[in-house]
């Protein structure tokens, strides 16, 4: 009937651009993320793929173009706000905390409280993480194992857990296999092919091609903040996406 | 983006004892019996015990405020200065105008004022904890030293000696004080957000951040928490000695760190118990009292405690670092 787009996409950017100073981090960057699509965001060191997603997440303020998310336009004042409107991210260093249970990781900064006095609802937290790990089929000991008991690769999965938890329809995911060994990140990738099957929009930042190619079902290629080019996995291959990447052919 | 924890699995520890953790406890039953057993009758006296928990009761409220200071990953090491200061204050205010809700707000509002100067100097303009609060350590024992030109001011207001050093139930008024003091520090610590969130940030204080956790509210929350506790204890100092002096406190912060750490509170950070950190308080209380009891000059008491203490936090520090 009108021309809003029926269809809500999960994260739309358009026109972003990023400078710190006198440095060029993003220059005129457009991308749509659907829901049930993994697209990879590759580049070089340096090449802005980190600065691309810590401006969805609020961490730094775009100094032009549009964020959208499911068919809003969005602005942050900083990366709580962000996380209120659902945005979540999975950081290849681990930001949890290693002393506490799972499940309070998995609450971290919106636990659960009971009673007139606000007190901690442990049980319910625990019962709830329990189910979550349980569906996302992420394999730990107990709910209540403290973090710094489980492996790396467990803990990217409470990791991964907590953003799908708590995302609205999508995850941002910064290199999350970036410290892990090979068993580990076969896992990880699994959990993240399960979230597409759940219908999640995931960006995923990675410097793996291999994984890359095995995940993602388009790439978004970065040189110099720049944006290269958006291929679909099924109509590129390894060697044109290097070229793109370094700007050889 | 670049520091990377390689983590490998690890064994579980869910079936292993911390002992460590428990240190506390057993040092605790082994210092209680060894001067039941050198110094039967007076160690064991009713009246002796008594005054070991009274002893131990500014420590507690001392050692509460640390404990969250620790968990955290900061320190405070003004809280002696401000026992003194806010003892003082209170009883400038008795004397002057013989309110004592006026004198308890007023050492409170020390406290609050001397926490909220730590805190933004760590939470906001980013200063270590360490250099701060030892900055502020040496400010408010000038202050102290200055508000009275070293006179000590004696207390006689019935309704304030009453409420923080009359006997409830057997118990002198200070234990009780302490005791509440305790059960709310314990409370907040394990079953509260707050105290959650005061754990992560001294565990990980970037991801509390990215988490949502405020956390520069967080730091200056237990800094200001740590000088009120110190108020605290200078009330009950001011109301149990009837009257109070700018050396109040002086020995306190040694004995209320060395409280906290051997109870099993982290000086690193994101782990912290109450409980630990009370029973190390009352260890500490006892051993003074027994160094006392063994007849033992003051000199030599400062040098047998300090050798203790530095034996009980090696042993309940050895094995915690690094990992
Ligand atoms: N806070 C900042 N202040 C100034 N310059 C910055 C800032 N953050 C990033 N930059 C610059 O922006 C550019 C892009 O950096 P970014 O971290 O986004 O790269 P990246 O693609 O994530 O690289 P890597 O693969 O190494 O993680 C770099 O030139 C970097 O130096
Ligand atoms: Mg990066």
């Amino acid at each position: 009937m009108t021309l809003t787009p029926t269809v809500q996409v999960p994260l739309r950017l358009k026109g972003i651009h990023k400078h710190f100073g006198g440095v060029v981090a993003v220059e005129r960057f457009d991308l749509e993320v659907a829901a049930g699509e993994i697209v990879a965001l590759v580049g070089d060191n340096g090449a802005g793929k980190s600065t691309l997603v810590k401006m969805i997440s609020g961490l730094y303020e775009p100094s032009e173009g549009e964020i959208w998310l499911n068919g809003e336009k969005v602005s942050f004042r900083d990366a709580s706000d962000a996380r209120r409107k659902g945005v979540e991210v999975v950081y290849q260093d681990l930001a949890l905390v290693d002393e506490q249970p799972v499940y309070m990781n998995m609450f971290l900064g919106r636990e659960l409280v009971k009673g007139p006095l606000r007190l901690l609802d442990r049980r319910r937290m625990a019962r709830e993480t329990q189910t979550l790990v349980d569906s996302l089929d992420v394999r730990i000991p107990s709910a209540r194992a403290t973090l710094r008991d489980l492996s790396g690769g467990q803990r990217q999965g409470i990791a991964i857990c907590r953003a799908t938890h708590w995302a609205n329809g999508l995850v941002l995911m910064d290199e999350p296999t970036a410290a892990l060994g090979v068993a580990e990140t076969a896992k990880v990738e699994e959990l993240i092919a399960r979230l597409r099957e759940r219908g999640a929009a995931v960006l995923l930042v990675s410097h793996n091609l291999d994984q890359v190619f095995r995940l993602a079902d388009r790439i978004a290629v970065l040189r110099r903040g720049t944006q290269v080019g958006v291929r679909s996995v099924r109509e590129t291959s390894r060697n044109e996406i290097v070229s793109m990447i370094t700007g050889l052919s | 983006m670049t520091t990377t924890t390689v983590r490998s699995a690890r064994p579980s520890r869910l079936g292993r004892v911390e002992w460590k953790d428990y240190v506390v406890y057993a040092g605790f039953v082994v210092v209680f019996l060894f001067f039941a057993v050198t110094q039967p009758s007076s160690f064991l006296s009713v009246a002796n015990l008594t005054n070991i928990l009274v002893q131990a009761a500014p420590i507690m409220v001392l050692a509460v405020g640390l404990v969250f200071v620790l968990s955290a990953g900061e320190i405070d090491l003004s809280i002696g200065s401000v026992v003194a200061l806010s003892a003082l204050s209170a009883a400038v205010v008795l004397q002057s105008t013989g309110s004592w809700p006026l004198a308890v707000l007023t050492a409170l509002g020390v406290g609050l004022g001397v926490g909220l100067l730590n805190g933004i100097f760590v939470a906001v303009v980013r200063l270590p904890s360490f250099l701060v609060t030892l900055a502020t350590m040496g400010l408010v024992a000038g202050l102290a030293r200055e508000l009275t030109d070293l006179q000590s001011v004696p207390v006689t207001d019935g309704t304030f000696i009453s409420l923080f050093g009359a006997k409830w139930l057997g118990l002198p008024a200070t234990v009780w004080w302490a005791a509440l003091v305790l059960v709310v520090g314990g409370v907040a610590l394990r079953q509260t957000r707050y105290g959650a969130h005061v754990l992560a940030v001294g565990n990980n204080a970037s991801a509390a951040r990215v988490s949502g956790i405020k956390v520069a509210r967080v730091r200056i929350a237990v800094l200001v928490g740590s000088a009120m506790a110190a108020s605290v204890a200078g009330l009950l100092y001011s109301a149990r000695l009837q009257g109070a002096r700018y050396t109040l406190g002086e020995a306190d912060l040694m004995t209320a760190i060395a409280a906290v750490i051997v109870g099993g509170t982290s000086l690193f950070g994101g782990k912290g118990t109450v409980v630990g950190a009370a029973v190390g308080s009352l260890l500490m209380a006892m051993l003074n009292n027994g160094l006392i009891l063994a007849g033992l000059s003051v000199s030599q008491q400062m040098v047998a405690r300090a050798v203790i203490i530095l034996i009980a936090v090696s042993i309940s520090l050895r094995g915690k670092r690094g990992s």
